[in-house]
């Protein structure tokens, strides 16, 4: 539990009301499953660092698991529910964020690439004409080292299944303790089990993360290797109907930690990426305080550790990757 | 060779043995056997288990194709689901 996981899960909380149903906003909450007991303990710890936040959490016994989750299969040693997470539509929850910022006086621009940042400030675009501004924010994810050269990110692959719709055949999301094992393996490509709800009844069924796989085509062994994985929490899936795979690219730093402030080499481009696996999650955090950097205005909470400049003086492009140890409660997927 | 006879939605009908279930339910209740996200009816496109229009309840179970599937004698079959 990062400061900016709270705040920004806070701030959806918030919006929530706000939101159109297709953005499908569902306080389903999370539940950690733990297989045995040193992934009890692991549980444990967490429920203290939930309560120490002041966020419900509740520790539960196998059966409790079970009460909850009657598809898991049934010799968990325990998990934790975390009633207040959540889970949404991203595409639907874009739409609606674009549409209020154009309600603000945003411009949207779309089917417009840009070539590159200029340092002075602005952009200029493929067909050779620029956009002038005072600040510009590179904000391209997995991406973003093409218009930033030398950004500590790299891109981290995930494969997820869709299934047809399943009303109630989970009612959480459900992820395993081992997930931040995966997050956190630097050199391995890893799978991690991890299922979330849609509204619809559809089962959305994660996780995997691979480096060095820049195409977005579908890896069958590391889709078979997923879902194994997720047959032994819950063995039920194997009779559901997935209706589509696919791949998308998450922006991974070294420390685990995303960029959001001014960049190392000019203080007109500004930065907010890197942020992994929690990118929907934590977008608000990001948004209120970059707008109070930008403005000069007190941060909700403090800025330092996403700071780029955390990374000057490294090599300009990473040749080691940096493997610090750090146990967050991450949003998966 | 003994017809088999099948329930659809809880309604018996008998088919020769050996019928594909999307023609048994073709024959009983006419081309649409569900309905589409936005309601709109829908039954059998491909007939070879791709287009996913001929799904049916079979026996319980959710989401079975009904071109790829034979008929068995007091299968439970829910359409429209």
């Amino acid at each position: 539990m990062t400061p900016s996981t709270s705040y920004s899960s806070q701030l959806w909380r918030r919006l929530a009301p706000e939101l159109p149903a297709d953005v499908e906003f569902d306080s389903c909450g999370t539940l950690w499953v733990a297989v045995d007991e040193e992934e009890m303990a692991e549980v444990r710890r967490k429920h203290r660092v939930y309560s120490s936040h002041g966020l419900h959490a509740e520790v539960l016994s196998p059966d409790g698991v079970r009460r909850l989750e009657p598809n898991l299969r049934p010799d968990l040693a325990g998990g934790l529910l975390v009633s207040d997470d959540a889970v949404l539509y991203p595409p639907c929850a874009a739409g609606f964020l674009i549409e209020q910022a154009k309600r603000h006086g945003v411009q949207v621009r779309t089917s417009t690439a840009v070539a590159r940042l200029l340092p002075d400030g602005g952009v200029m675009l493929v067909d050779g004409s620029r956009l002038p501004a005072d600040r510009t924010l590179n904000a391209t994810g997995a991406w973003s080292p093409d218009l930033t050269p030398g950004l500590p990110v790299r891109k981290r692959k995930g494969h997820l299944v869709i299934t047809e719709r399943y009303p109630a055949f989970v009612r959480h999301q459900i992820v395993e303790l081992g997930y931040l094992k995966s997050a956190h393996s630097v050199f391995k490509d890893s799978v991690a089990f991890n299922v979330q709800p849609r509204r619809t009844g559809q089962v959305l069924i994660g996780s995997s993360r691979q480096f060095d796989a820049e195409h977005s085509a579908v890896d069958q062994h590391i889709v078979d290797r997923m879902l194994r994985r997720a047959l032994e929490y819950m063995p039920g899936l194997a009779g559901l109907s997935a209706t589509r795979v696919w791949t998308g690219h998450r922006a991974a730093t070294p420390d685990k930690l995303p960029l959001i402030g001014p960049s190392i080499e000019h203080d007109r481009i500004w930065l907010a990426t890197g942020h992994e696996g929690l990118g929907i999650t934590t977008s608000l955090g990001t948004a209120r305080l970059l707008a109070s950097l930008l403005l000069n205005r007190p941060t909700e909470i403090p800025p330092g550790p996403y700071a780029p400049a955390r990374f000057a003086g490294r090599p300009a492009t990473p040749s080691t990757v940096d493997h610090v140890d750090r146990t967050h409660s991450q949003e998966p997927a | 060779m003994r017809p088999v006879t099948i329930l659809i939605n809880g309604r018996p009908h008998q088919v020769p043995r050996g019928t594909v279930l999307a023609a048994a339910i073709a024959e009983a209740l006419g081309p649409a056997l569900r309905r589409s996200v936005s309601g709109q009816p829908r039954g059998p496109l491909c007939g070879m288990g791709v287009c996913m229009d001929c799904c049916v309840t079979v026996n319980g179970q959710p989401h079975v194709r009904s071109c790829l599937t034979l008929c068995e004698d007091a299968m439970e079959v829910r359409t429209n689901e």
